[in-house]
Parts: structure tokens; sequence; C-alpha cells
């Protein structure tokens, strides 16, 4: 089974390098782009079958690595 | 005294910082990242600067699940000293010892030059050497520097006291300028900026000298 | 015959051997004759690639060897001269430096940060691969002109890219050059330099020894990376360059640091026979170089070679360039030792083959023989050209100079990037991390503390193309000249050098012409210097639809300080007096003033007298005590000089001449010095004893630079110098 992870910093974290591609494309002529934020996602391989045990699973592993929840948030998606 | 130094198997600055202790009259032992345990005896933790794990996924964020930290975590609760360092403030940021966070330099780049730094308190073992508004010249070598923390953290941090070190010119775009932060028994500290690069006049600077002076007179007396 | 298995399943199919195959390898017609002729038979598709990756010009030096046999490469310094991954030198009380410059150019034109990275790696990694513990290493970039579209993302790219990986692994970039001409606007050059130290008796080469010794892979995984890539590192760009794009490798500065820790922990511990490190065509130039130099036959049993993708063929794996990786042969009791060290630091080891007695590179995949091939020839039988080439013809006499402003002429050579302060790029790399850091980059030579002693290495690198273009020999001899001043100038001894030739096609005789007349004058230069060259790399194929880049000869070289008292590390202080050695400016040909304010590059290059090149260096090196500050004279001569010396120090200048070519000439063997009154009489006693021109041409202090009577403050210069770098390189978009 597989599970994606999104993780994003929390709203109101600045986001130094979203702030960097907002201005890049406003440079190249994008002229409508008013918020960029930029984030990870990561694919896991799951050996496990159940789906809402694999969820508990995926959480635990944001809360103790993928994510620094001091500034980011996560979502999860699995199958 | 002894000062135990990490070594992860990205650290880089792991060999410089135990020079720096060993300048200042500290025995060091230096401890493998894989050791569950510290030595015996270890009066002061060093985790030193590099990209511990690579820096893969945030920085310092693996090393902070590492066997050896979950000693240091163990030490720290017991009331001992831990001092990190430009990726040791970032891993013990990730351990949760120390709040807030190190994002990315506002300039997206990495950064190394010296840069000029205002003692903000001196009631701590690592700054009691210096008098407040002090500025010290130290280098920074980071890409990821830019301190940040919640309001209400931040509140915290400035009404106890807890800021070690302000930039004069921020080279990072850290929230207040945050150079170093304590912990709430003022036992653990974190800084950006590399002491161990100016203990020697012939690394161009000496202001970092007074940092391990300060450690080792707080711990004589204690 | 083919090897009869090499038709194999039809899984493994390879492809039949064709005109158009062969060519696709960059082997001429008579190049595969000569295969034809070696081996008997028509090769199988990895015997071709074998083949090919050995042949190209990036590992077997076809069009150069000849002429690089002539260089000076010995002394009584030297342990160990060009031919093993780095250049080995003496610098007494049992330890050695280990250097080599290499370039990266191809690979970071097409992805520069990935490109430049992984040529720091590669580097670092031909300096310990001989044992060495990398202390210090520098880049000399050259860019096409700012404004050409592509610039500014190569210039962010590997800068970023050189800092990603080596401020990672944790080696300080202590000094190397960037440069923009628009003849390098389709071929950007990216020369990686590294240095590091051993203890004399403990240094590791790559010749195999010993018949059934295992050869051991170790390092990361092998993928697909950059397959073709030695091919493509020589052959000339044209428009379908994007499409080349997934063979760049990717590099990983973490396994790199572990690889370094785990490879001196294992040399160490008594267990290495030889070692080499897989570069350009991997695991096939680093098993035939060991077998060749030992003398000895190799078999690769590929099933067992660790894989990070599926379905990879014998092919693949002889060919990849994926990063970070070792071969090394064991000694077979010390296995277990062995793995337990790379256990430790958590990286791939596998036995991979064999040494064997008889002279065969044996290649066995899935039960297959894949290639079997005599491993001896695979070198020594390498094509060697001795291509046609030109003088190339003296430079027209330079015209009439076009009237400027002493100020005028200043401001136009520090408002250039090519001459403004490098802070934007130095600030992005670790200068000090390993805390010996003397001296960091900037101004002149770096210098770096031999750990835990009182010595120090000071580094430099140096060429001027525009000189090179003009006149090849006297531009090859002067870019030994001015790396030997770079280091004089911080009190260092000059030990010994590494060249990095980067040229165009070498089939034109006038690049070829180019090219040799560089490397005698290169030749020369070292010779009367007492430098030898003892490392190197050549590039050529720098060329973009027909149009090649300035010929760029890059010297790195190396200085030795026996104490930190030897050094000249010091800035000038208020009132100090500015003296030059050697005499005044004069030659205003091929300058980069006349480059910079008028676009002109016309004229000869300057001539370099070796005689007064080796005597004023001597001169220097024996009043150091007499300096406050030193440096070389060469781009922007004098007047930039002072300004660079000035500004650094946060002083003004005041020099006396207003006169054009005194102080913008380039002429050679020359050093601008700060002296209090003391040590300005001194000097001056010492050069009339001596026999060496020296003169006072103005005073350091203030706040403002005075070029006779022509003045700026030092406020609105050094905002000009410090920040038209930033500006050249940083656009919107980049």
């Amino acid at each position: 089974m597989k599970a994606r992870v999104h993780v994003m910093l929390k709203d109101g974290v600045l986001d130094p390098q979203g702030e960097a591609v907002r201005h890049a494309l406003g440079s190249l002529g994008f002229l409508g782009v008013e918020a960029v934020r930029q984030g990870k996602v990561i694919e896991l391989e799951l050996s496990a079958t159940d789906e809402a045990a694999a969820e508990v699973e995926v959480r635990a592993m944001c809360e103790k690595l993928l994510a620094n929840t001091v500034i980011e948030k996560y979502t999860i998606e699995i199958g | 005294m002894k000062a135990a130094v990490l070594t992860f198997p990205g650290s880089n600055c792991d060999r410089d910082l135990a020079v720096a202790f060993e300048r200042a009259g500290f025995e060091v032992a230096r401890v493998w990242h894989k050791e569950p345990e510290l030595p015996a005896g270890t009066d002061i933790v060093g985790v030193p600067g590099g990209f511990s794990y690579g820096d893969y996924l945030r920085c310092g964020a693996i090393a902070a699940q590492s066997p050896v930290a979950a000693a240091v975590r163990a030490f720290a609760e017991k009331g001992g000293h831990v001092l990190g360092i430009c990726n040791g403030f970032q891993v013990l940021t990730e351990m949760g010892l120390l709040p807030g966070a190190l994002m990315r330099n506002a300039s997206l780049k990495f950064v190394c030059k010296p840069v000029d730094l205002r003692i903000a308190t001196s009631d701590s073992p690592y700054t009691n050497e210096w008098a407040v508004g002090d500025v010290a010249r130290i280098p920074v070598a980071h890409h990821d520097g830019n301190y940040t923390i919640d309001a209400e953290g931040l509140a915290r941090l400035q009404g106890e006291d807890r800021i070690a070190f302000t930039y004069l010119d921020t080279p990072n775009g850290a929230m207040a300028d945050i150079a170093g932060i304590l912990s709430p028994n003022r036992r653990v500290l974190g800084m950006m900026p590399h002491p161990e690069r100016a203990v020697d006049p012939a690394q161009g600077g000496t202001d970092g000298s007074a940092l391990f002076r300060s450690i080792l007179g707080a711990m004589a007396a204690a | 015959m083919p090897p009869k298995c090499s038709k194999g399943t039809e899984a493994m199919q390879e492809p039949q051997i064709t005109t158009d195959l062969i060519a696709a390898h960059g082997l001429k017609p008579d190049e595969y004759q000569r295969i034809l002729d070696i081996i008997g038979r028509e090769p199988s598709f990895t015997e071709l690639g074998i083949f090919s990756a050995m042949w190209n010009e990036h590992c077997s030096y076809k069009s150069s060897k000849k002429w690089l046999r002539t260089l000076y490469t010995e002394g009584p310094q030297v342990i160990c001269g060009p031919g093993e991954n780095a250049g080995v030198v003496d610098i007494g009380d049992g330890l050695a430096v280990i250097f080599k410059m290499e370039s990266h150019n191809h690979p970071s034109y097409i992805e520069p940060h990935q490109g430049a990275g992984t040529g720091v790696g590669g580097i670092l990694r031909d300096v310990f691969t001989m044992g060495a513990r990398p202390i210090a290493v520098m880049d000399a970039l050259s860019f096409g002109e700012p404004a050409h579209p592509k610039t500014a993302h190569l210039v962010k790219g590997v800068v970023e890219g050189i800092g990603g990986y080596g401020n990672a692994f944790g080696v300080p970039n202590v000094g190397g050059e960037v440069r923009f001409h628009k003849a390098y606007n389709g071929n950007c050059l990216v020369n990686a330099f590294a240095a590091g130290l051993a203890e004399t008796d403990a240094i590791f080469y790559s010749a195999a020894s010993g018949v059934g010794m295992p050869v051991v892979y170790l390092g990361a995984k092998t993928g697909r990376d950059g397959v073709g890539g030695a091919t493509m590192a020589s052959a000339e760009f044209d428009d379908t360059i994007e499409e080349k794009r997934p063979t760049v490798q990717v590099g990983d500065p973490f396994t790199e640091k572990r690889l370094l820790e785990a490879c001196l922990e294992l040399m160490a511990s008594g267990a290495v026979i030889s070692i080499q490190d897989m570069g350009a065509a991997g695991l096939t130039c680093s098993a035939v170089e060991m077998g060749d130099k030992g003398g000895l036959g190799i078999r690769l049993d590929l099933d067992r070679v660790p894989v990070r993708e599926k379905g990879m063929t014998a092919y693949e794996m002889m060919l990849s360039e994926s990063q970070e990786r070792m071969l090394m042969v064991l000694k077979p009791e010390r296995e277990a030792e062995a793995k337990a060290i790379f256990d430790k630091w958590d990286l791939d080891f596998a036995i991979v083959g064999e040494t064997i007695p008889e002279d065969r590179f044996l290649i066995v995949h899935g039960n297959e023989t894949k290639a079997d091939l005599p491993l001896s020839k695979l070198s020594s039988s390498a094509p060697e050209y001795d291509r046609p080439w030109v003088e190339t013809p003296a430079a027209a006499p330079l015209g009439e100079v076009p009237v400027i402003g002493p100020m005028a002429a200043l401001q136009a050579l520090i408002g250039s990037p090519n001459h403004a302060h490098k802070g934007w790029v130095w600030e992005q790399y670790d200068t000090m991390v390993m805390a010996d850091t003397v001296r960091a980059p900037g101004l002149g030579a770096g210098v770096v503390r031999v750990h835990g002693t009182e010595k120090a290495l000071a580094f430099t690198s140096d060429v001027t193309p525009r000189y090179v273009k003009a006149n090849p020999y006297e531009g090859g001899k002067q870019a030994v000249a001015e790396a030997y001043r770079n280091l004089t100038a911080v009190g260092a001894l000059p030990l010994a050098t590494t060249d990095n030739l980067n040229f165009g096609n070498p089939e034109k005789p006038e690049i070829m012409g180019q090219l040799v007349g560089a490397i005698k004058g290169i030749g020369e230069a070292c010779r009367a210097l007492d430098f030898p060259i003892v490392s190197g790399n050549v590039s050529l194929y720098n060329e973009t639809d027909g149009t090649g880049i300035l010929p760029t000869p890059t010297i790195g070289a190396v200085g030795l300080l026996t104490s930190l008292d030897e050094l000249i590390a010091g800035q000038p202080i208020e009132g100090d007096i500015a003296l030059v050695i050697g005499g005044p400016g004069s030659h205003l040909g091929q300058s980069a003033l006349l480059a910079e304010a008028f676009g002109i590059e016309g004229g000869d290059a300057p001539h370099v007298d070796l005689v007064a090149e080796r005597k004023h260096g001597e001169f220097l090196r024996a009043n150091r005590k007499a300096l406050r500050a030193a440096t070389d004279l060469s781009d922007g001569g004098l007047a930039l000089a002072a300004f660079e010396m000035a500004e650094g120090a946060g002083l003004g200048v005041a020099l006396d001449s207003s006169d054009i070519a005194e102080l913008f000439g380039e002429d050679q063997a020359r050093y601008l010095v700060a002296c209090d009154a003391a040590g300005a009489a001194a000097l001056e006693a010492a050069a009339k004893t001596a026999g060496v021109p020296v003169a006072r041409v103005g005073t350091f202090g203030g706040d403002r630079v005075m070029l006779g009577l022509d003045l700026a403050t030092l406020a609105e210069l050094s905002k000009l110098y410090r920040s038209a770098f930033a500006a050249a390189v940083t656009y919107p978009g980049a």
C-alpha cells in the first residue's frame, strides 16, 4: 500500500523559498500570483494491508520525524 | 572538567569543537552517534556543526532521533549542560530541548563570514565572562540559520532573559535578530555562530574564547 | 569471434555493432580498426563501450600526451608526479601535500548545480584515494558574458553546487577565480582543485599486487548515472545538448564524507593493497588502472555489484558514473575487519572480483562473459596522436590607446564583475571549517595551517586567458609566474603545481597550436622557477557550434610556510608607504583596462622574464620582515592592486603617478608592498644590494583614493566595488 504525506509550513510561518518563487514568477511576467507556499511530498511504500492502521502508523511517523510540528503541518493520503 | 563532543556521520566541526574545548582546559571525549550512553563523568555535551545525517528531510531532524540524542536528552533533563553550535543548535530544536526552529536563510543562500554578535545576557554559564551589550566577532557558516518562533514563545524568551546573543546585522533574517538562545534552566545553549572558529589568533580573532572560559569558570564555581 | 555469450538471452540482447553505433561511441574508423587488430574479432557491445571509455580524450589524453611528456615534473620535493590520482609533494617532518585540479566543464553547463558539485566530489576522491585527508579546495570558474541569458543561471547553480558539496563534506574553500568572457557563452569552465595531507609513509597507490586478491567495491550503489558521460565530456556541443541532460550524475556529499572517513580508517588498519576511485567511466577505468599498473588481469562478476536500479546491463554497469564509489584490492585475511568499518559507516561493500595472472579484463554477468579483453592493451595501445598544429601568429601591435582619465579607468575595472569584489561567491562557501584557515579567499592566495603544527600551506589558481589567446607561449609562462607570485606574496615558498588545460577542438591546427604553445610556456616557466607539475587534467573540445573558448590553462599551485611567522597576511595601516618591486608599468597590450573600458583585446601579451620572476620572488621572501602587506601585480596593474589592498584595510590610498601605462600596465615580475618608514628604508637598501628595482609609488591612508590628481572617495569606490558582482549576476528570474 502507498502512503503520501504532504508537509507544508503552517499558515503564518514565513516561507522565504515560496516568497522567492513568487518574486521570480512575477519577474517572468506571471503577474497574478498572490502567494506561493513551498512544501514537500513524501511517498511511502508500506507492507501494511489495513488502511486505518496504516494511517495511524504514518501519523506517528509524521509526529516523530517527517514533519517538524513546531513550524510544519501535514496531511496523509493512503492508497 | 570533561566535555563529550558528539560525532554524527556528517559532523564536520566535531574536531574543531574538541580542539576548542581542549584549548580552554577541558578533557574531551568523542562520542559516536550510535552510542546509547554518554561517558561517565560528562560535565558538558557539545553538539557540533556539520550536516549530521546529510541534513536530508530537515537539518538535524534525523540526528534528533539517534541513540546518542536520547542519552543527551536524559542528561539535559537531569540538569546537564549542553552546547549546540550551528547544526548542533538545529539538532537541539528538533529534539525539543530548545524552542523554535531554524529555517532557510532569508537570502536563500549559504552564508559564511565573521559577524558581530551582541551579548544579550551575561546570566548564563556560557556568557558570564561578558557584559550585556558587549560585541563579539564570531563567524557564521550556515544555510538554515533563520531562527523562528511563535509570538508567545518569543515573548517568553524575552521575558525570561533567555536570548543569549543577537546579530548586529542579521546574516539570515532571524526573528528578533536571534543568534543564540538558552533553555529555561539556562544550561542548554543553542547558537548559530561558531565560537570554536574564533579561539586562536591564527584564525583571525579570539572572541569565541570567552564562551569556553565562561563555561569552565561556571563549572569550577559550581 | 566475439565471446559466445554476448548474444545472450533475449533480456540481455545487445545491439549489433554498426558503423553508426561505432560513431556514436566517438570512435573514428581508424580507431575501430585498431580494436579489431588488437582482439582479432568484432567486439561485443559491452566491449565497444569499454574501448570507447578508455580511448576517449578524457581518459586517454590521446591528443595531448605527446606534449604533456615535455612538462617539468621533477624535483627533490616531488614524491609522486603525474600518473596517479593526484601528485604528492614532501613538506617535511614526514608529511606530504597531495593535490590535483580537474575540470567538470560539460556536466556543469548541462546541470550547473549537480555538475559543479560532482566536480568537487570527484577531485576530493582523487585526493583521499591516496590516503590524504582533504584540507582545502578552490575553484576556477569561467562564464560567458553577464548579459548572456544563460550566465546568471550558470553562476548561481555552479556556486551553489560547489558550496552545497564542499560545505557539507566539510573542507574549506580558500581561493579560486571567477571570470566572464563571451568566449565562454556556450561552454562554462569549472576547474576544481583539492589538496589533502598524508604521512609520507602512508600514501596509497592504484597498482594492484598479488594474484587471487579480492577486488572490493565500496560506497554508493550503481545506477545509470552518466552512462556515456565520458564520451559526452569529450564531445563538441551542438543544439542537441538538452537531450543529453538525463546522463548527468547526482552527487551526495553525505555519502562522500562517510566514504572518506571509512577509507581513511580502512587504510590505517593496514587492510588495503591498492585503491582507485571510480570517476569518469567508473568501474571500467578504475579496474583497468589497477590491473594495468600492477601488471595483472582483473575478473569482475557484475552480479555482485550493488545496484540502485533494476535490470541494469553489463554495458551500463561498466560505464556508469554514479558518484561516491571506490574500488580496492584488499588483503583477503583482513576482509572481516574491512567489512566492520564499512558497516560502521553504513556503506555498501561487496567483493566483485579478483586479480588474475593472465593479461585479461574479464567481465561476467548472469553467467555470461560480457567482455574478454587484453587488459594491458586497453591503456597501452590507446591511440596517440601527433595532431597537426600551427604556431599562433604574432599579435598585431597595439594601436593607439583611447584616452581615459585614471579614476574613470579604475572605476571601469572595479565596476566590472571580472575585477569587482567576489564576496558574493566566497560567502556561499564555507571558508573556515576545520578551523585552520589563516587567510580566507579574497586577495591573493589562501592559507591553511597544517593541523597541530606551526606550518601552513598556501594555495592559488591562476591564468589570464586573454594573454594565452594572443600569445600561447607567453600566456602559458604567465599563468605559472602569476601563481608563483601569489604564493610568494603571502610569504610562502612555491612548491609545485597542477595544470588544468582547457582548450577547444584539437583537431583544428590553430587550436592545437594554442595547446602546444601553452604547454611549452608552462614547461619553460616551471623549469625556470623550480616549480614542477605533479598532476593535471586536460579538457578539450570546449566548443559550441564551431566557436572555441579562450585557451584557458589553469595553474593550481601550492606553497609552503615552514612557520606562521613567515606569513605576510597583514594589511597596510594609515601612513604606510606603497612600493613596487620590479619596475614601473608600461605594457597595455591585452590589459584588463583595455578589455573592460573599451572592449579592446589587442596587442601582444606581456612577456615574462623568468629570471626576473625568480629573482624578485626570492628578494621578497628574503625581506618579508620589512613588509606589512604584499600582493602581486597582474590584471589591472598597480592601480587595481593598490585599490584592492587599501579597500580591504578600509583605507584610502594616494598613488603619485597619473600615467595610464604606469598605473594600469600589466608588466610581469612585479609586486606591490606596504611598509612603515623603517621597513621602506630597509627594503630600498636591500634592493640596492640585490640589484632589484624598488620604487616608492605612493602612500596608504585617509578616506580618498588619488591617482595623481584624480580623486574619488573610498566610500563611493567601495560601494561600486562591492556591488558590481551581484548586480551583474542577479537579475529577475535567474
